[in-house]
């Protein structure tokens, strides 16, 4: 009696152990597949656009024949859309945060912010590039630009850096601000000098992030109209004749990296395919790279943090 | 200097500038919280913004065509001599890469979620977690090359009669693109789910697996729900896969197999045209982007309000 019992119990537990390791070999799985499209998808780009990586790659302008054409005017205007990006959102975001943060009073505007900031957050990219298509290039009349591409990203970036800042902020223990007000400072005091560099190593992962996800990000920008075709670079401050001002940059016609993937990857011909695999790479190389640092710099953040 | 000053004097003068210092250090106080609060509130501002630009320029295109035949005309040929502008073909494009996406990143994301938070040892955790965020963070651009050039030419093996342009591939890739972010939200509100109810379920003697679907996932449910439902907010937003490899034509049909477009791929295929804006067909992109943040606005507050309630239970 009591001998059967014993086995029916351990046939149950033998049971249990064995369903939690199948399901257990499932979750790993399912895990690993994460990783393994990963390795395949770079696989795939490196075999297919490896042998178009080569300097003159990066020093040409686009052009007809594939062997020829390079991403010099793509990159060029990546980074310094990138630049206008920084500049407005980084601020702007971080400004934010610390108000909803650090200022904010517990009432309907606070809640009414919150709700918008969760919000635009999840609205889908090629939105933004309609409201710069309406706002940016036709009310405001800004055109085509590096400075309007740059904007839009900006905004569509500064949820994700408002997030970061506000979650570093909150890790930052109230004993701190208790410190530096019993001490007579005052408000923006405590924020300045205390809480900002405190929550710095937060901010920055979160600007990389979203500089990231800003660097590859190519259906808003296709929105506002970039053209794809640029054999010439934004004119430099002081240069040219007659000589360009120092801003006239920003209201140069550009072409960004995805774009000028995207414009090659449309086209039927394979050698293009090619071209648009060595872009591929150029984009994920920068975009594994800065995720790369964030991570990192967040894990560093994390261990160093003791309060 | 003829007249003495007397110490209490010197006092006066010295309170008066500090008085004098604590204005001056009030009004920038308030200045400061002014533009914080202004730089708070363009959040605010930017949903104001989407919602009047695309009622704007959408008011145009409605003048000339009516709701109902936009909202039930099933065909889309806005740019072409003889105009129909029945959006239903770009809805079953989206529809059917969206349920495509949904249906491998929700079984995907959920598994990941339940590995990382229930069964796997924190270390390998700490090692696997970095690489589904490196995934969330690859280009849509690259995963549409992917998507064209390496997802469709082997899904051809198996499907021989599949298109060059098919929604299955399209969909496919886009439910990989969002596993990481259907993983991490559900991870999340697993691991909200406090200790205690974890010892309570072991020392019952229950296994991980027993524990993790019967005792954590109820404690989870309305977190993974939202996660799924943002799943399926982000896959009827995405644009670059679509136009990439789902191609670029309208076209009613539900059969996965077939070249479809999206919302979003319209939006793209005019906005690389050169129609002179202010013209019906251009308009047309505000009109269907409306429809867009409809939909999306719909899953994502219900996505929000799901996620608040497992917030608020513990």
């Amino acid at each position: 009696m009591v001998k059967t019992d014993l086995s029916r119990l351990r046939a149950v537990i033998a049971k249990n152990r064995r369903w939690d390791l199948i399901f257990g070999g499932i979750g790993l799985l399912a895990t690993m597949l994460g990783v393994v499209v990963l390795t395949v998808l770079f696989v795939d780009l490196v075999i297919d656009g490896w042998s178009r990586l080569r300097p003159d790659f990066f020093l040409n302008f686009p052009s007809r024949h594939p062997e020829r054409a390079g991403i010099l005017s793509a990159w060029v205007g990546s980074a310094l859309v990138m630049l206008v990006t920084a500049l407005t959102a980084v601020p702007l975001g971080v400004a934010a945060a610390v108000y909803l943060e650090e200022y904010a009073p517990k009432h309907w505007i606070t809640e009414l912010i919150e709700v918008n900031v969760s919000n635009l957050a999840a609205v889908p990219s090629i939105i933004y590039g309609l409201l710069a298509l309406g706002l940016f290039v036709y009310l405001l009349g800004l055109g085509h630009s590096i400075l309007t591409a740059g904007l839009t990203l900006a905004l569509l970036i500064l949820p994700i850096i408002i997030v970061a800042t506000r979650e570093a902020l909150r890790a930052i223990p109230v004993s701190i601000r208790e410190a530096a007000y019993a001490l007579g400072a005052t408000r923006w005091q405590v924020v300045s000098n205390h809480l900002i560099p405190y929550a710095s190593g937060g901010i920055y992962t979160g600007v990389i992030i979203g500089m990231a996800r800003a660097v590859g990000e190519t259906a808003p920008i296709i929105t506002i109209g970039a053209l794809t075709f640029i054999a010439f670079l934004p004119p430099a401050p002081f240069t040219g004749d007659p000589p360009a001002g120092p801003f006239d940059w920003l209201f140069s016609p550009f072409t960004v990296l995805p774009i000028q993937m995207f414009n090659w990857l449309s086209r039927p011909q394979a050698a293009f395919h090619v071209n648009a695999a060595a872009t591929g790479i150029v984009i994920i190389v920068a975009t594994l790279v800065m995720n790369g640092i964030a991570i990192w710099l967040r894990a560093r953040v994390r261990r160093n943090l003791k309060w | 200097m003829t007249s003495e000053t007397t110490p209490s004097q010197q006092g006066e003068s010295y309170l008066d500038r500090i008085r004098a210092m604590r204005r001056v250090r009030n009004a920038r106080e308030r200045l400061v919280e002014g533009i914080l609060f202004l730089a708070a509130f363009f959040a605010v501002a930017v949903t104001v913004a989407i919602v009047a630009i695309l009622l704007y320029e959408g008011a145009v295109f409605f003048r000339h065509v009516s709701l109902v035949e936009f909202l039930t005309g099933t065909q889309w040929t806005p740019l072409f001599e003889n105009a129909h502008y029945g959006m239903l073909p770009l809805l079953t494009g989206t529809v059917v890469t969206s349920v495509i996406a949904f249906v491998v990143a929700a079984p995907l994301g959920f598994l990941i979620a339940v590995f990382l938070s229930e069964f796997a040892p924190p270390r390998v955790a700490q090692v696997l977690k970095p690489f589904l965020e490196l995934l969330a963070g690859i280009p849509t651009i690259v995963y549409g090359y992917f998507a064209l050039l390496f997802v469709t030419p082997l899904l051809q093996k198996i499907i021989p009669d599949l298109a060059g342009f098919n929604m299955l591939s399209a969909g496919l890739v886009i439910g990989l693109m969002i596993v990481p972010y259907v993983a991490s939200v559900s991870e999340d509100a697993m691991r909200a789910v406090p200790m205690a109810l974890r010892e309570g379920s072991y020392a019952m003697g229950a296994t991980r697996f027993q524990t993790a679907l019967r005792v954590v996932l109820p404690a989870s449910f309305s977190g993974v729900m939202a996660a799924f439902v943002l799943g399926i907010s982000r896959a009827v937003g995405e644009t670059m896969v679509v136009a990439i490899a789902a191609g670029q034509q309208p076209n009613f049909t539900f059969d996965p197999r077939e070249p479809a477009a999206t919302i979003t791929a319209y939006i793209v295929q005019v906005a690389m045209g050169d129609l002179p804006h202010g013209s019906i067909g251009y308009q047309s992109i505000f009109a269907v982007g409306l429809v867009l943040v409809v939909i999306t606005l719909f899953f994502n507050l219900l996505g929000q309000m799901l996620r608040k309630r497992f917030r608020e239970v513990y």
